[in-house]
Formats: structure tokens, sequence, C-alpha cells
């Protein structure tokens, strides 16, 4: 048993930014717009850094898939108590297309590689919302997975999960090694404090390329056009019940 | 109740989505033709590479701060403005905690033995709190009460005081202004008499910041009959002494949520190894640390009057008068440029005077000048952008209106506008001979 835990890190544009549309329609605007680590990357990291805390693994690998910039969120995760960093190098059209596909056959061959006992990743990122990636990475390397955590205990070699499901809670208990996927509720991201900002500086990032690990980036999927929301409409106000009834079977809506 | 913390911190996110619409987050400054047509957002970060006295550990520090004041501070500013006072014990835990009240203090008493440079990068996060009394306080608590202690000090003192201050155990406050005395710090009166072993301190001190909340005073007081350059000491005060009386806290026009006390002093006990240093140096000593208060205040409050700049901005694009946003007219728009380019001018000064202060020059001159700028900058901005706010600009509900009343103490506190005037003055030999 190694005790090695894998976290994945997105860069992704800060969630208090207002989103524009590039004018070409092709995606949004990124250039000079300030970027942060996803928030449920931050809890991902949080809990492997409890772990840690607690002893029960024994080192934190932070990972990025992106651009130079993108050694910027592996050194948050740094500071906030991860061990080392490998940034995974994918920039230009590459990144653009970059996919959870391409990143979760990225987190697999890192996975075996590194003898990771768990990896853990936020459970969606916040500008694609696509909530894929840790699924995919488990059933790429036949893992089981418990997604959505709100609680995680280790035990033994396994590993109980509370999920949070449509329905309410679902505890589930899965072998090691094993993907886990992080939710709102898991915990409360610690701040990077100063004196362990300043250590930071010192935990090495180790740089990889894709091709290294084996894995092809095409992408199967083309985006075709990206658009605002429609702006919505003023909303009518109407006197007496009998109008509201009346009004909904004009639009067709009931 | 994990469900209602989850709830909340969903809130958080999306509060935080209008709350920092307005919110700069560094002194970058490089707007793409995109951002720039943007209503508001946060500022792009600069690359760190390129700023002048930042490196990327600057700027991971002002995230890292700027989360901080998210959580924990700006959701509670406008509760603790009404109630005219703010938990300091619990703030500057928190602070504490995360290593931000000790950055360019000594390692050994938990400090982060930094440079300058990362105070002001502090400081100027902290001009993102939604209030001038909060970063007030913070800064007397980590730059204004401390210095002297942690130059001089003796080290049972930094033990005893420093320490904890850094941790955030301790709120301190600093003793210097009197009721008689503000600017002429040589004239004040209070006095501690050596009877044998100890100090007996009679007197009183006025514009006390933390006064009501603090465990112990940075004092200083006349200790002999000498030249009243030369017979003052620092002497470190706790402050539930028999004899310390917190007399009253003082009702302000602004800085609300910062309590302000009067103390006096009636008798009261002190041993003679409290004194910071050397008893008789306790002017010279204070008036070393003066170059780094008037810049972390300039520091502070640039960031602020950005924020203002851009609230200024979003209100007046939706506000419309005479069938047009207020902002459209030219007035506006050339005023709110004006103002913006005074901003750049004093961070450009404060940026070149930390830059020479860290490399050991003397920058008296330039941070008087700073301070001076600081100040009247300040309450010009103020007026200017309260007034394109029009009638909502007169009422307590929007930041424009806490920033006027908020500024107006910088022309004042932390040495007044004379006072820098005089400095500068001295420094262009302009002053009557004798």
């Amino acid at each position: 048993m190694s005790g090695r835990v894998l976290v994945g890190v997105k860069r992704v544009i800060d969630y208090a930014v207002k989103i524009r549309v590039k004018p070409d329609n092709t995606g949004v605007v990124t250039d000079g717009v300030k970027h942060s680590m996803n928030p449920f990357c931050e809890i991902a990291v949080e809990e492997a850094v409890k772990l840690k805390e607690k002893k029960l693994v024994k080192e934190v690998v932070a990972v990025s898939c992106g651009p130079q910039q993108s050694q910027e969120t592996i050194r948050t995760a740094l500071a906030m108590g991860a061990d080392r960093g490998i940034h995974v190098e994918v920039s230009g059209n590459d990144y653009e297309t970059l996919g959870p596909l391409q990143v979760s056959k990225i987190m697999a061959a890192l996975a075996k590689k590194e003898d990771a006992q768990i990896i853990i990743l936020g459970k969606q990122a916040i500008d694609d919302d696509c909530n894929q990636t840790g699924q995919m990475t488990a059933a790429l390397l036949d893992w089981p997975q418990g997604t959505f955590a709100s609680e995680v205990t280790l035990d033994g070699d396994k590993i109980k999960v509370v999920r949070e499901i449509d329905g309410g809670l679902e505890t589930i208990k899965i072998n090691t090694p094993a993907v886990l996927t992080a939710d709102l509720r898991l915990n409360t991201p610690r701040y990077a404090t100063l004196p362990n900002i300043m250590k930071a500086k010192k935990k090495k990032i180790a740089n990889v390329k894709p091709a290294d690990l084996g894995v092809n980036l095409t992408s199967k999927l083309e985006v075709l056009r990206v658009e605002d929301p429609p702006q919505r409409q003023a909303g009518m106000k109407v006197e007496t019940v009998e109008d509201l009834v009346g009004k909904l079977k004009e639009s067709g809506k009931v | 109740m994990a469900l209602h913390e989850g709830a909340l911190r969903v809130k958080m996110l999306f509060c935080c989505r209008t709350l920092h619409k307005f919110a700069s987050f560094s002194g970058a400054r490089s707007l793409s033709k995109h951002v720039s047509s943007q209503s508001v957002s946060p500022k792009p970060p600069e690359v760190a590479d390129d700023h002048l006295i930042y490196t990327q550990e600057h700027f991971a520090l002002k995230e890292a701060l700027r989360k901080l004041i998210d959580q924990e501070i700006n959701p509670y500013v406008d509760q603790w403005e009404a109630e005219g006072t703010f938990p300091a014990h619990k703030v500057f835990k928190i602070l504490g905690n995360a290593g931000f009240l000790g950055v360019n203090k000594p390692v050994e008493y938990g400090g982060l033995g930094l440079d300058f440079s990362y105070s002001v990068a502090v400081a100027e996060e902290l001009g993102s709190i939604r209030c001038g009394g909060i970063p007030m306080a913070i800064g007397v608590q980590s730059d204004m009460a401390t210095p002297a202690l942690a130059r001089f000090g003796s080290d049972e003192l930094k033990k005893e005081f420093l320490r904890p201050s850094i941790m955030g155990d301790k709120v301190a406050c600093l003793g210097v202004s009197e009721v008689g005395a503000g600017s002429d710090v040589s004239s004040i009166k209070t006095k501690a008499v050596r009877k044998g072993d100890e100090y007996v301190i009679s007197g009183g001190k006025m514009w006390t910041t933390n006064g009501t909340q603090a465990d112990w005073m940075c004092l200083l007081a006349n200790t002999s009959d000498g030249p009243p350059h030369k017979n003052k000491s620092l002497i470190c005060l706790p402050m539930n002494l028999p004899g310390v009386h917190v007399a009253r806290k003082i009702n302000k026009i602004g800085m609300w949520s910062s309590d302000t006390a009067e103390v006096f002093f009636d008798d009261v006990r002190v041993p003679c190894k409290n004194v910071i240093g050397q008893e008789g140096l306790g002017f010279t000593y204070q008036m070393l640390q003066f170059q780094e208060e008037r810049l972390w205040a300039v520091a502070n409050i640039v960031t602020t009057m950005d924020s203002i700049i851009q609230e200024t901005i979003s209100y007046t694009r939706q506000r419309k008068v005479f069938q047009q946003p207020v902002l459209y007219h030219q007035a506006v728009h050339f005023r709110l440029a004006e103002l913006q380019t005074e901003v750049e001018l004093l961070r450009s000064l404060l940026y070149r005077a930390t830059a020479m202060y860290i490399k050991g020059n003397d920058v008296t001159k330039l941070a008087s000048m700073a301070k001076l700028k600081g100040g009247r900058l300040a309450r010009e901005l103020s007026d200017s952008c309260l007034q394109y706010w029009g009638g909502m600009g007169f009422t307590s509900d929007v930041p424009v209106s806490r920033f006027y009343r908020d500024s107006r103490l910088m022309s004042i506190g932390a040495g007044a506008d004379e006072v820098m005037l005089g400095i500068i003055c001295k420094y262009m030999d302009t002053l009557p001979r004798k």
C-alpha cells in the first residue's frame, strides 16, 4: 500500500467573474480574466490533506492539466498542504479541446505510474459542469468509485462513503484503490496560511507531457456554437386568477 | 446541520457573485478591451514577473487573504458597523492563525520575517474590506503597536506581548495621543514615575483604537524630567492592571466598527522591566516606525479608492437621468477618469517608496508625501463620487457614504496633513531658519 493520494485540481475562471461570450461565439473570453482553483477541487485537496494529517495516507500529490498558468493552481494546492505537484502540459488547441475523457486517461495513467491508492477529484468543474472525469477515471482503471461524497471514512483497506443523491444520503463501502469525487458539504477548505504559502515555494512540481503517458489528446467532440442564455423578458401583472389562467393558456404553457 | 452550512456556502457563492463584482483584487491595471467593456468584474491579475515589487508569493498571499476576508469579515461588516464594535479577539485569531499579523515580524516569535513589501501587499488586500474601521484596527495590531517591541524589546517582553499579538491571542492598542497632545507628541503629559522596581503611571490617553478590547497597550509616557524628545519611554502595559480605566467609547462620524477609547491611568503600577528597549528613547523608537505606518495607510486606501470608483461606475451605468445613464454624461466619466489617474499616481508613489525602503533607504519624505496625498485624494474622491450617486449617496445603504465618512480620518490620524507638510518642507529646506 503506497498510501499515496492523487488529487486533481483544475484551473477555471473565478466564480465571481461575469462571463462574456466571445464575439465569434466559439467560446467564452478567458484572456486577462481572473482564474482560480475550481471550488470542488479545493474541497478535494482539503480532504486529502485531512487524511494525511490523520496519518491515514502518506503523500498527497496535486495534479493539473493545462498551460503554464496551471502551475499557480498546483502551488495553491501545495500551500494547502499537498506534498508535491505534477503539471501535465497541455496548451494551445489541445487545451481548448481538452475534456473529461482525455483528463481521465491522463489521471488513470498517472495513478498507475505513481502507484496511487486513492484519487480524489472535485465532483465537477464550474466552467463545463461535466461531472464526468471521476466516473470515467474509475472506469478506465476498473476501480470502485464514491462520487458526490459528503463524508469519507477510511476503514482498513475499505472506504465508507456517504453520497449526496437526489433522494437524500446513500452510504456505500468500497474497496481501495478507489476514486472519490468531492461534493460541497464534504468539508470547508482551509485558507492557505502565509507560512504555508512560503513553504510551498520549496515543494517540487514535476513536468510531464501527455505523450509521455501514452495519452492521445484528440477530441471526439466539436463545439459548434456558444451563446448567451436568452435575455430575461419582462413579466406581466394580472388582476385575477382567471386572468392568470387565461394568459397561461394563451401562451401555450398550459 | 451540514445541509444548512452547505446552503449557507452556496448562498455565499451567490452573494459573492454580486459582492465581488465590485471589489478590485490587486493593484492590477492591465485591462483588456473585453474587460473594460464589462460593467464590473474582479481586476485581471498582473503577471507576477512584470510587477514592480510583487512576486508570485505576494499574489498568492493576497488571494489567500482575500478568501479569508470574503468568508470571515465582509459578511459581518454591516452588522459590526451598526453595533459600533467588532469582535477583535475572534477576528485577530483567525488572521493570526493564517499568519497575517506577523508578516514582517521575527520568526522566533511566530512571525514570518518577510520584508515590508509583504506588509504592503497585506495592507492593499485589507482595502477590500467594506469599511475603514476593521483594516485600521488590524493595522494597529500588526504595524503600529508592535514594531518597536519587535525591534527593541527584551526577549521576555516579546514572549509575553509580541508572540501572542502575532498569534492573535492578545489584542494590542497604541497609547500615544492624548486629549491635549496629538500632532505634538513631545508635549504628552502622561507620567511614569519610577518607584523602586516599578513605574507608577498617571495620566490618560485618547483616540485609542481597539482600546475597549485590548489586552495590552504600547504606552508612551514621560519617564524622566529631561528634554521632551529624550525623556519618554515605551512601556508594555497590561490593560487589566488596577487603575486602568477605559472611560468611554468615543462616538465618531466614521470608522464605526472600530472601537475607539479614552483611557485613564490612576496610579497604575507596572514593573520596570516592561520598558521597551532603553528608557528615554521611546520618542525615537516611535518616530522610526512612522515611515511604515504611513505607507501602510496609503496601501490600504488605494484599493478602497479603486473599489469606490468601480462601484460608482456600476451605479451610474444603470441609473438613468434625462434618458441616458448618468455615466454617459461627459462630466461624469471624465471626472472619474481624472480620479482614477490620481489613484494610479499615488499607487506608483507607494510602490516606489516601498521598493526603496526594502533596500534600506530612508523614505520619510516620499512616505509623508504619499500619506498627505492619500488623505486629500480620498476626501476629493469620496466627495466627487458621492455626488454622482445623488440622493442614494446620502443614504446609509450605499458603500460610498460609508467611505465618505471613514476616509475623512486619513488627513487627521497617523500624522495630520499639516505634520506631513512640515516634514516635506524640512526635507525641502524651506522652513524658517533659526
